[in-house]
């Protein structure tokens, strides 16, 4: 029987294939619960889970606290605008204080790429990342597996265009980990200004010169957020080009397989990386997305409580 | 304190020397070598069997952080830290608190040395006022009191106008000066070397080409203004690369490399180790090959540490927000042997960088045995290990990423002007 | 094997057994009216459709099935969670009102079946909940009994007692193992 025998999940790059398949699998059980009128199990009473939250996020801390509650954890949300250790306390401070409330789990969401490892080594319970910097966001990748394997009944063998800017991309990160660890192909498309370096290294990955040959028989289109107020600087010269070149729209959707799933892991900038009509359109799974992300992270909080020493 | 060192194998590429020795100091001056010299009456002797004997080791860029930062290092601990690596001089960079840039900073720093310090400290003043970036120090005023170099070190003079005049102004003024060749729209908020690791781990990146740039800038500026400068901490393939093509056009170039450039890549990052964590940042397999290579082929002249202290709480946080640097001095001699014994240099090479190269660059006057010169004298073990610990380490401060591991070769004992300043 | 292995019921036993309960669950419940039955995941789900097939070729009437996962209802999660993977509860039916025959394979101390009761109760307000075993094999450490039971079976808390299933889910034997 398969065992899932990590303490924390940090990031997909560092399950195996099996550990990734079994989270998938607890969170297809996991959303017969979020079907029922009493949507609630007894799984994590008595349990406490704190969502340390350093930068902004609506979506991602609230399906991780419906999470919590629907496993009857008691969950307490803090939100620091500012992770600067300059002023005010420093991470590891804030972690040995929230810790002396004994919580059993931290889900963290972290500007500093790597920070929720620093944690891991100071503190002695579960820790889930809700996102670190450019590196990975795992709830994100395995709620993208989750909602693929729904539409085509598995992984292996499906082609997975990733569209937009890749570099500073956490979801990318986990997305690439979690696809080619489950035998997707993936196909990457951006400015490459927006490429990193060494990335089709990280596995059956393609770095494809045009969004158009990214989207060639693609089974799955995956369209990117672009930060304007980060991106617009040096990286691409406006919205509007950017909209132009790497902007999914009814035209080029038809490179893809009919009826590809269009994906995005929000919040959209509609009109920039995809217009509307692809946002709302019969193929888009993006709101699929979301009702996945309380299964998804139920299913994390279900294991890493019952997770051993690393 | 005599002296007689008796037996070692004597090496002093300064007088293409390399034979089994007695060497006698008197009065702090190397006073004869030869053949199994007898001792005059009151010297003590040193057997040296098995061991090296070589001019004292010089570092030519540490940072003691005194005055100002005395919680990372102070002169006595950083001196100390240095005898035990071996070093019998070091010279230190002015991104002190106040700054290098007067008399007064450069007399304290040489003053405390002398009167509580382990080995020579030969300050390096500010080539920019208050490391401004912006107007020349009195570079005259600290060569009189006593510094050896200017540099900014930790940045790079972003105008090139202002660096050009500041190379011919420091050579009117017979001084050298070391530039930290970044070019800073590049390197932007990047915490590692760019490259697949920094794509795997989501850490901004460092592009190689930001070093390049600026070591082209400073090289075409050497050749322009016909004045001599040295490149500090060369930790990419296209640096070396550049700067073996300006020497071969007789550009007055010469440049120097850290232990960690040619024994680590941008591996030892992983774990988000910020032990691996300085600037310019570790670089990629091609590029420690290109280092090795150019400290072979002679581009590269000196071997200095970069020693930068910080205090625990700057290097025990997030990635992003710990501290650049890492301490070198008591593992450099260590690691550096490491290319004798892998056939990258020979012992003769080795010490030609450690030692004679960076007193003949900045005009020190050590770095031999001949008779008469100062009596600094390095004696090495070769074949003795020890482990790199934390608890054991003379510094104040314990950022290195070679903590718990096994060196071989290290120093046996450090002489200062004919003093015994370390014994292992 | 042999040694330590002795088999309690063969597939023909197995049978008459589920047989005898789909009668006593009529008799009891005076007919099929509002009865349906939720198996245990796993072994119950497949007993539950035993008796429910019994029930049909007896009434000539399909009651309705269910399935209940009880991981999440474990009363062992305070410490540190079983590795289990969690099954899928399948109830596509509402058991307001209902007549719930719950089923299991083997009743033991029965913890699964506090777990299973804890469990339907979030579905809805059942009439009844009676209990349908294969085997009861004692060592309570509840008040819990059994309505129904195929075969009681003395053992002791060494030893192990197990339905198996063939390929096609159909129970072949209950084997004790010491």
């Amino acid at each position: 029987m398969a065992e899932f025998k990590h303490k924390h999940i940090i990031a997909l790059r560092d399950l195996s294939k099996e550990d990734i398949e079994l989270l998938i699998s607890t969170a297809e059980s996991m959303r017969e619960i979020n079907s029922r009128d009493i949507k609630k199990v007894p799984t994590l009473r008595g349990k406490t889970i704190i969502n340390l939250f350093y930068e902004a996020s609506t979506r991602t801390r609230t399906s991780f606290e419906i999470a919590g509650k629907r496993l009857s954890a008691d969950t307490v949300n803090i939100t620091t605008a500012s992770s600067s250790t300059t002023k005010g306390e420093t991470l590891a401070d804030t972690a040995l204080n929230l810790l002396a409330m004994k919580p059993d789990i931290i889900v963290m969401r972290h500007s500093v790429s790597g920070s929720h490892y620093f944690l891991a080594n100071k503190i002695n319970c579960s820790i889930i990342n809700a996102g670190d910097g450019a590196h990975e966001h795992p709830s994100q990748g395995l709620l993208d597996l989750l909602t693929m394997k729904d539409r085509f009944g598995r992984l292996d063998g499906l082609k997975v265009a990733i569209v937009g800017d890749i570099t500073h991309s956490r979801v990318a990160r986990s997305n690439i980990q979690g696809l080619t660890k489950l035998g997707s192909k993936v196909f990457l498309a951006g400015p490459p200004t927006m490429m990193p370096p060494g990335v089709e290294k990280l596995g059956d990955v393609t770095v494809c010169t045009s969004m158009n040959e990214a989207l060639q028989d693609a089974d799955v289109v995956m369209m990117l957020r672009i930060q304007q107020e980060r991106q617009g600087k040096t990286l691409m010269p406006n919205a509007r080009e950017y909209s132009r070149y790497f902007g999914l729209n009814p035209g080029n959707i038809r490179l893809a397989k009919p009826g590809a799933m269009i994906m995005h892991p929000g919040p959209i900038n509609r009109g920039v990386e995809m217009s509307s009509s692809m946002v709302d359109g019969e193929q888009s799974w993006i709101l699929k997305q979301v009702e996945n992300g309380v299964a998804v992270r139920m299913s994390m909080l279900y294991h890493v409580c019952g997770g051993e020493l690393e | 304190m005599n002296l007689l060192i008796k037996n070692g194998r004597v090496i002093d590429p300064s007088q293409k020397i390399d034979d089994t020795l007695d060497l006698l100091v008197e009065n702090g001056l190397v006073k004869e070598i030869g053949k199994k010299l007898s001792a005059p009456s009151g010297v003590a002797v040193v057997d040296a069997a098995g061991k090296y004997v070589v001019p004292g080791l010089i570092d030519m860029h540490v940072h003691l952080r005194d005055p100002g930062l005395e919680y990372k290092e102070d002169i006595i601990s950083g001196t100390k830290a240095a005898v035990a690596g071996g070093f019998t001089s070091v010279c230190c960079m002015p991104n002190t608190k106040p700054v290098i840039d007067n008399k007064t900073v450069a007399s304290y720093i040489i003053n405390k040395a002398k009167s509580e310090g382990f080995c020579n400290v030969f300050p390096v003043g500010s080539i920019t006022y208050g490391l401004s970036g912006d107007r020349m120090s009195e570079m005259g005023e600290l060569k009189e009191s006593g510094c050896v170099a200017v540099s900014d070190d930790g940045k790079p003079v972003n105008n090139s106008e202002l660096m050009m005049r500041a190379l011919q102004y420091a050579a009117g003024m017979g001084i050298m000066v070391i530039s930290h060749a970044e070019e800073l729209e590049l390197v932007g908020d990047g915490v590692m070397n760019e490259g697949f690791t920094s794509t795997e781990l989501g850490l901004k990146g460092i592009p190689r080409v930001a070093e390049d740039i600026a070591t082209s800038r400073e090289t075409m500026l050497a050749e322009y203004t016909g004045t001599p400068i040295h490149i500090a901490h060369v930790s990419t393939k296209g640096s070396v690369r550049i700067i073996r093509e300006a020497k071969a056009r007789g550009v007055k170039v010469t440049c120097e490399t850290a232990p960690h450039y040619f024994t680590l890549t941008d591996d030892a990052v992983r774990g988000y180790n910020t032990n691996a964590k300085m600037n310019p940042p570790l670089r990629e397999a091609d590029d420690v090959a290109a280092i090795k290579e150019g400290l072979k082929d002679g581009t590269i002249d000196a071997i200095a540490t970069d020693h930068a202290p910080h205090h625990q709480d700057e290097k025990d946080v997030e990635f992003n927000v710990a501290m650049n640097g890492i301490i070198g001095l008591e593992t450099s001699l260590s690691l550096s042997l490491g290319l004798v014994e892998s056939g990258n240099l020979t012992l003769n090479q080795l010490i030609e960088k450690m030692s004679c190269n960076p007193s003949n660059i900045l005009g020190l006057n050590r770095g031999t045995l001949t008779i008469g010169s100062v009596a600094d004298i390095t004696l090495i073990d070769p074949t003795g290990e020890w482990v790199v610990d934390a608890d054991k380490l003379a510094s104040k401060s314990k950022n290195s990423p070679w903590l718990g591991q096994k060196m071989t070769g290290v120093a046996a004992a450090t002489i200062v002007g004919g003093n015994v300043m370390y014994k292992r | 094997m042999a040694d330590d292995h002795t088999v309690l019921m063969d597939g023909a036993g197995i049978k008459r057994a589920l047989t005898r309960i789909a009668h006593e669950v009529l008799e009891r419940n005076k007919g099929v009216a509002d009865i349906v039955l939720i198996g245990i995941r796993s072994g119950g789900v497949l007993l539950a459709e035993g008796i429910a097939q019994q029930i049909s070729v007896i009434e000539g009437w399909d009651v309705p099935v269910g399935a209940v996962d009880i991981t999440l209802y474990r009363d062992d999660c305070s410490g540190q969670l079983p590795h289990h993977p969690v099954g899928k509860t399948d109830i596509p039916f509402s058991l307001e009102a209902k007549k719930v025959v719950l089923v299991d394979d083997v009743l033991y101390t029965g913890r699964t079946i506090r777990a299973a009761m804890d469990a339907l109760m979030d579905f809805g307000r059942p009439k009844s909940i009676q209990l349908a075993v294969l085997i009861d094999r004692g060592h309570r450490e509840l008040p819990i009994r059994a309505d129904f039971v195929g075969r009681n079976v003395p053992t002791s808390q060494k030893e192990n007692v197990q339905v198996v299933f063939d390929g096609l889910n159909q129970p072949i034997e209950v084997v004790l193992e010491k």
